[in-house]
């Protein structure tokens, strides 16, 4: 029971926070809760089965761009149905043609996905539209968004939680321990990874739809940052990428950093994330959480 | 119009398949899947042009001391960085995804430097830019300088793979190294050795790119995305596959510039990928196993 209400109180503090906090400190929440929600969507594929994908802004690109383009054809939830539809599209294509094969050969497909897609779009609304450059006119708050992007988190979470106890999360943690004995033992690899990625996908592309309007001028090069795709590995290699609230533990502090390093040391920032991201490989491999959880064990055992 | 694709085409491809090779071989011999490839490539094309532009060094007489660089810079990255990953996992499948994402750190740590030291601008150089007519098609001498490049340095890698001892025990470590102990290789040496000369030969290629291309800092990705797609086209640590599958990829991309649009070719490269994963995994002139 307590597992249950602490994170429901936890919630009803959250949404009332931004009532108390300055435009500033809103526009805190907003990043915070966008890249809890990534970094958690990140790790319900990525986490599990150790299948690395590096395209979360490839995703989170699209959601923003369909925004873009579709925000003054169709109502809010249609827009945001849109871009769900197109992200699963995309998760499917490149889960229909790389998962069933090694992990390496995704691991490249979503290297260059963002990429891919920035030049395609960048290509379609030279050639084809002639308008590279959109703005975004919605009637949503900051508060909105901030309320948006929390329920979207908290789903997240929600929805890894419910999938971890089930049969797919069970076949999801046998595929990253050894895929040949997930095999042997009757789980059907490709439909479980595609449906896991698929799922990863969509929320990750609602995010970027989320959170567009805050962007107002939209571009393929402002949106397809690889940074973002950067920040939420790393956010979650850092908590604990295989446990529920790893990814969440490990995005608050980082983005918060991150948030300071970039305005206090803007010439340098990729240099230190670069050195922070080799730092967590290194030395926190599993995440703080696991770690944790190791050191609590030893102390008990002695 | 069919000979200027065809020979511009070969000439890009060149440039492409020293790419690769190096890149095979890092994957291949080392096991390193090192996403921070081009930015390594990179790094040299802005040495070069940094020593031409400020020196006077044109890149054909700075290019052995830039690759040597590169090996250096090869050796430490693997003794530093990539060793302890190796040594960590204890020849298990962990270090896949270890040094896949110990070199998406290193990427940006390196993109970040790049920035720093050179900017976000495109760069480019004028150097033996005079075009030479080849069966009447006029080709810029710096890029059949950076093909004779190419051609040279693929085709003494190929002959010291194939003919000499320590070419043998390089292919011994790609091939099976769990074995190659049982025959006294030093597995972590080769490994080194075929790291190191990876980067050396991403450095060469970088540099010979610098002469008739331009670039930017943010670039890399590019480079590794046509390095790696070569690589499973050609077969991962299939030499003479990635030097074939590099002059293809290179013809495919000039004839989708020309013929339908510069904007696509990133999605050529991507649609042959795609072709290569559904028709053959294992790489065009690998074995089905």
């Amino acid at each position: 029971m307590i597992r249950l209400l602490l994170p429901l109180a936890a919630l009803v503090l959250l949404a009332v926070l931004p009532a108390l906090v300055s435009e500033y400190g809103l526009g805190l929440l907003i990043g915070a809760a966008t890249y809890v929600t990534l970094a958690s969507a990140w790790a319900l594929f990525s986490g599990q089965t150790h299948y690395v994908s590096l395209a979360t802004v490839a995703f989170y690109g699209t959601g923003a761009y369909a925004v873009a383009v579709l925000n003054e054809a169709l109502p809010y939830p249609a827009v945001l149905l849109c871009a769900a539809l197109a992200g699963a599209a995309m998760a499917l294509a490149v889960g229909l043609s790389t998962l069933r094969l090694s992990g390496v050969y995704f691991v490249i497909f979503s290297f260059g996905l963002a990429e891919l897609v920035r030049q395609l779009i960048t290509w379609y609304e030279v050639n084809v539209t002639g308008t590279l450059g959109r703005y975004i006119f919605l009637d949503v708050t900051a508060r909105g968004i901030y309320w948006q992007m929390l329920a979207l988190g908290a789903a997240t979470i929600a929805l890894s939680a419910w999938i971890g106890r089930g049969r797919l999360g069970m076949a999801l943690r046998v595929i990253g321990d050894d895929e040949e004995v997930a095999a042997h033992s009757g789980i059907n690899l490709a439909r479980s990874k595609l449906a896991a990625f698929v799922l990863s996908a969509v929320i990750l592309t609602l995010a970027g739809a989320i959170t567009s309007p805050r962007y107002v001028y939209v571009e393929p090069s402002i949106v397809f940052n690889p940074t973002v795709s950067f920040l939420t590995v790393i956010m979650a290699l850092l908590g604990g990428a295989n446990r529920l609230w790893g990814p969440a533990l490990g995005a608050v502090p980082l983005f918060l950093a991150f948030e300071w390093l970039s305005a206090h040391f803007p010439d340098t920032y990729p240099v230190l994330l670069g050195l922070l991201f080799i730092g967590v490989v290194f030395l926190v491999p599993q995440g703080i959480l696991p770690a944790a959880e190791k050191l609590l064990r030893r102390r008990a055992e002695a | 119009m069919l000979t200027t694709t065809l020979i511009l085409g070969l000439v890009l491809g060149g440039s492409y398949a020293l790419l690769a090779l190096g890149l095979t071989l890092q994957y291949g011999i080392a096991r390193i899947m090192n996403l921070a490839y081009g930015e390594v490539a990179l790094a040299a094309a802005f040495i070069a042009v940094a020593l031409f532009q400020g020196l006077g060094i044109p890149p054909l007489v700075s290019l052995p001391g830039v690759a040597a660089a590169g090996y250096g810079a090869g050796w430490l990255l693997y003794q530093l960085m990539m060793r302890p990953l190796v040594a960590r996992s204890g020849g298990g499948g962990r270090l896949e995804t270890d040094s896949i994402l110990a070199t998406f750190g290193l990427l940006f740590l390196l993109q970040g430097v790049l920035l720093t030291a050179f900017g976000a601008d495109f760069t480019s150089i004028s150097y033996l830019d005079r075009g030479i007519s080849i069966l009447g098609v006029p080709v810029a001498a710096n890029r059949l300088v950076a093909f004779g490049i190419c051609v040279l340095a693929g085709g003494a890698l190929v002959a010291a793979l194939r003919f000499t001892r320590w070419g043998l025990s390089l292919r011994a470590v790609a091939l099976a190294p769990g074995a190659a102990p049982l025959v006294g290789i030093d597995v972590n040496r080769v490994a080194r050795q075929g790291f190191a000369l990876g980067a050396a030969l991403a450095a060469t290629a970088g540099a010979s790119i610098s002469m008739y291309q331009t670039f930017s800092a943010t670039g890399g990705v590019v480079f590794t995305m046509k390095a790696l797609v070569i690589v499973i086209m050609g077969g991962v640590g299939n030499v003479p596959g990635a030097l074939a599958a590099g002059f293809a990829l290179g013809l495919i991309e000039t004839f989708v510039a020309t013929a339908i649009d510069p904007g696509l070719t990133l999605a050529a490269t991507f649609a042959l990928f795609l072709g290569v994963l559904l028709w053959r995994p294992q790489g065009l002139f690998g074995a089905r196993t």
